[in-house]
């Protein structure tokens, strides 16, 4: 710990000036411009969507697994929708709508993006905040408002938004085509404009402060993976979302001031309408063309923060560094080109199909090259198995078996039969969904201490990994077979063929393994609650790891560190290095050596 | 069956409930450490969980294919359904070789190498031939896939107006399907949803000649052995016309008209033979059955006995009857198949009955 102790006085001309500030509550809690506070509100308010999102799975399991029985909890919540225990269609497909909005958007986008590039970017970076620390505060105040907004879409008179978290039109477009394509898809669109409107002041910070305030030293091939995956993914989000925004224009102009983007030559509720010309394909390209990069938006930042976990917990470097950021960068791009994918039985032109297969299948290599690389820094390390750890190896898990069947859709040929089947909602939900949530869960686990200054019980942690990654196998896996089935998605019930009779008894072995697993996750959030207030007071660096949020006090302070800001000499991956006679570590007795060390005598040079 | 993994299930989760109260416990009686950073006991038994946690998962991978796989499809009953299916086999035979490897590397040295007191990491950091190694093998695995795909790919998709398909279109609407065969000539007449006006339902341009034959039908009759040329569309919202027993999706799109075209190879009779659906059947009246008896004491109809057909399902979320937007499709001999049509009126004799 002494060679930590040098650094901090060596040089103190930075600015003083932070000390100064008369904080509010208003500007401390709630209008707060520091970004660790707006980290905690991305995360309060991301969790809190989870758990709406989350809710909506069970009820919608429930009907899927028992379509002929009758539940009162369908009356509780869903009111007039639910009557006498019976679920509405229309709401049933509501259900699936809005959960699929929620979590990929509010609650994989915002709350685990958001809430970790926000507080890792500049402490990773050593900044003492966000390039602009007010874009920062409209950010969450622009995505705050649009979580209200879609809640609110849940009161609307005919139900909220119904036509599929991917709202294709005419579906979406005309109300006369089902009632949630009225004001809720109208509350949709406005919710959604507005949260792109928030990722993209969110993402323009964080590239600009990544690529501006980086402390003396830190060179980019000396960032912690974690800041090259943010990086990286608001790069994405910059590039692809303002193209949903289109969409979302269009469709708003189409349903509201009679254009024809994207409608043409219907006949619906008996009249023909004057739209002609437009193409509902078109609006899937667009579409896609934000919602594939959103897969990779809500997955490199969780992939980010597993490689950093991972390297902590095995107490080694992370293995081919420079590997692993030329394949987040190479997935970064191939995502913005394999959007057709979603779209080879869309009737787009078969040629087209051609291309995506081919790009497609390409970005299994890097992914590949990642998950192999991980696993190598497992092996002979000295793993501490905190429920981080745990939870990031769970990631490696569903990223390999979600990841691997995506070689099946990607191939247009295989994808005709399986296309908008439950194969495919197997798929991603294991290989984004829930490995996003592992990213998410061990996220929180590991930086609760920097986020909170006290520890998250680690046997509740346990209790929560084991029990949700059984459940969350339990449930996903019978998934593909009923998907191979045949079992088309968005079927309120199955009965009306009694074909799949045979598929009930499956439907309901994934609702039970639903239910136990949305049970555990309270006892997440009374881990993650109660240890706010009565957890125990974290130490320092409780995880002796080698980033530079951990030379910050436990207490925060607005500019991160009380002196000036400490330099970097080395990468961040600097574990159970040796000296160069290699009889013990480089710092005898301490397998880590922080980025703010100098280079030692005894200790062999790296490229980094 | 149900009942039983059920009951399995939640006594295997009072188990481990139980279970980990006594880690709780334990835990907390140690009052030394309370720093919630994994001790060696925490890594020592997360480590074990981590190859019990394998154990699930192969026995659950295990127990999947051997119970489930009898809810699959059936083989193909079209044509290029065949190559579909064995481009399936192989890359699911690639996907599962690489699973079974690599979960069990991961949790393997999850186990193995969980954290003691003294052991050092390996600094490791970087190993090009390694990575050269599992860069280049993806690479040529999936060369090999992606080149196999696209080849079946353009095969199901380029037709051959030559083969001289029968040429039928699908019309979709909320929650129905129509079809309408191109009569004599095989040419199906001028369309457009503006000509839709009392029985003339999918919108037939009667001033068009090539449209005097044609026939309109709510089931589909197909002839076995003969190329079908799908000409699709839909007059309201997107919807898909999935045929999962010939390998065959594709959407319909209001304002455009989108194509799939296959050969059927197995009538609806030859199939209800089949030993798969044999099975398959007996299993799901055997289900209906029970559900009868349900039915019965509570005075309600009782379901019918389920008998085997090919179906036309919507696979596109289309409205609140998505879920029974369905046709019957019927694969007969082209003696069969003439006869029915034989029944049918045509376009013209609807319009001047």
């Amino acid at each position: 710990m002494s060679t930590e102790a040098n650094i901090h006085h060596t040089d103190h001309h930075d600015d003083h000036g932070h000390h100064h500030h008369k904080e509010t509550f208003i500007t401390k809690y709630i209008f707060s411009q520091d970004h660790k506070m707006i980290s905690k509100q991305y995360l309060i308010t991301g969790l809190f969507m989870g758990i709406i999102g989350i809710a909506m799975s069970i009820l919608f399991r429930l009907q899927l697994a028992w379509p002929d029985k009758q539940f009162t909890v369908y009356e509780i919540f869903l009111g007039k929708w639910g009557a006498e225990g019976i679920m509405d269609p229309n709401v049933y497909l509501a259900l699936v709508t809005i959960h699929g909005t929620i979590m990929v958007f509010f609650v994989l986008t915002a709350g685990l993006s958001g809430t970790f590039s926000n507080l890792l970017i500049p402490l990773q970076i050593g900044a003492r905040d966000m390039a602009s620390g007010f874009l920062n505060m409209i950010s969450y105040w622009l995505f705050f408002l649009s979580s209200i907004i879609m809640i609110m879409s849940l009161f609307v008179e005919a139900g909220p938004a119904a036509a599929g978290w991917t709202i294709y039109p005419p579906l979406s477009a005309l109300p006369q085509a089902m009632p949630g394509s009225g004001a809720g898809m109208t509350l949709w669109l406005v919710s959604m404009a507005i949260f792109i409107a928030s990722s993209l002041l969110g993402s323009l910070n964080y590239i600009v402060t990544v690529i501006n305030l980086r402390t003396k030293g830190m060179s980019m091939t000396r960032l912690p993976l974690t800041i090259w995956a943010f990086f990286v993914t608001a790069i994405i989000g910059v590039v692809s979302f303002p193209v949903l925004f289109s969409a979302a224009l269009m469709l708003i102009m189409d349903r509201s001031f009679g254009t024809s983007f994207f409608l043409s030559d219907i006949y619906i509720a008996g009249e023909v309408l004057h739209n002609q010309g437009g193409s509902p394909v078109l609006f899937e390209h667009l579409f896609w063309f934000l919602g594939h990069p959103e897969v990779y938006i809500v997955l490199l930042p969780a992939l980010g923060i597993t490689s950093e976990i991972i390297a902590t917990n095995a107490r080694k470097p992370i293995f081919g560094y420079r590997a692993m950021v030329a394949s987040i960068l190479a997935i970064a791009f191939l995502s913005t080109i394999v959007w057709g994918h979603h779209m080879f039985v869309s009737g787009m032109n078969p040629f087209l199909g051609s291309v995506f297969t081919f790009t497609t299948l390409l970005i299994a290599i890097p992914s590949a090259v990642k998950a192999f690389n991980y696993i190598t820094t497992l092996w002979k390390g000295n793993l501490q198995l905190n429920p981080a750890m745990l939870f990031s190896i769970g990631l490696v898990s569903t990223f390999i078996s979600g990841g691997l069947t995506g070689i099946i859709l990607g191939d247009s040929a295989l994808d005709i039969n399986v296309h908008d089947t439950y194969f495919v909602v197997a798929h991603f939900h294991l290989v984004m969904g829930i490995s996003a949530l592992y990213g998410l869960f061990a996220g929180v686990y590991h930086w609760f201490p920097k986020m909170f200054g006290r520890m998250m019980n680690k046997n509740l942690g346990y209790i929560h990994f084991w029990v949700t990654v059984i459940g969350a196998y339990g449930i996903f896996f019978p998934m593909h077979f009923i998907g191979m089935a045949g079992l088309p998605r968005r079927y309120y019930t199955n009965t009306a063929f009694p074909y799949f009779d045979d598929l009930a008894n499956i439907n309901v072995v994934i609702t039970v393994f639903a239910i136990i697993t949305a049970a555990v996750q309270l006892v997440f959030l009374y881990n993650f609650i109660s240890s706010i207030f009565f957890g125990k007071k974290a130490t320092q660096n409780p995880w002796k790891s080698n980033t530079l949020e951990w030379t910050t006090p436990v207490e925060h302070l607005h500019g991160n560190w009380p002196g000036a800001i400490p330099h970097v000499y080395r990468w961040s991956y600097d574990y159970s290095k040796l000296n160069k006679e290699g009889d013990d570590y480089v710092i005898p007795g301490q397998d880590f050596i922080p980025q703010t060390v100098p280079v030692q005598d005894n200790e062999e040079e790296m490229n980094h | 069956m149900t009942g039983f993994l059920v009951l399995a299930v939640l006594v295997l989760f009072a188990v481990a409930i139980w279970q980990m109260n006594k880690i709780f416990q334990l835990s907390k009686v140690k009052a030394g450490d309370d720093s919630q950073i994994a001790n060696d006991k925490d890594n020592r038994v997360n480590g074990k969980l981590m190859l019990w946690f394998m154990v699930f998962f192969y026995v659950f991978l295990i127990y999947g294919f051997w119970t489930w796989s009898s809810v699959l499809l059936p083989e193909a009953a079209s044509e290029h359904g065949k190559d579909i299916d064995q481009l399936m086999l192989i890359s699911m035979a690639i996907i599962m070789f690489v699973l079974v490897i690599t979960q069990f590397l991961l949790h393997y040295f999850a186990f193995k190498y969980h954290g003691r007191k003294g052991q050092r990491a390996v600094f490791f950091a970087d190993n090009d031939k390694l990575e050269f190694v599992w860069t280049i093998i993806p690479v040529i695995v999936l060369a090999a896939l992606i080149i196999y795909g696209l080849f079946t790919w353009t095969d199901i998709m380029n037709v051959n107006e030559d083969d001289d398909p029968l040429i039928i279109e699908l019309y979709a609407k909320q929650f129905t399907w129509e079809a309408r065969y191109a009569g004599d000539d095989n040419i199906l007449g001028e369309a457009n949803v503006r000509f839709i006006e009392g029985i003339n339902t999918v919108g037939i341009d009667a001033s068009d000649p090539d449209a005097a034959d044609d026939v309109v039908t709510r089931e589909l009759h197909l002839p076995v052995g003969r190329k079908v040329l799908f000409k699709m569309r839909s007059q309201d919202v997107l919807h898909s016309a999935y045929m999962p027993h010939f390998r065959a999706q594709m959407n319909t799109v209001p304002g455009m008209i989108t194509q799939f075209a296959y050969t059927p190879t197995i009538t609806t009779a030859e199939m209800r033979k089949k030993e798969d659906i044999v099975n398959k059947v007996a299993n799901i009246n055997e289900i209906r059955n029970a559900k009868n008896v349900d039915l019965a004491a509570k005075g309600e109809e009782l379901l019918e006995t389920y008998e085997f057909d090919y179906l036309l399902l919507c696979n596109k979320i289309c409205g609140a009857s998505h879920y029974n937007m369905q046709m019957k499709i019927v694969v007969e001999t082209q003696e069969e198949f003439d006869a029915w049509m034989a029944e049918q009126t045509t376009f013209a004799e609807t319009l001047n009955p």
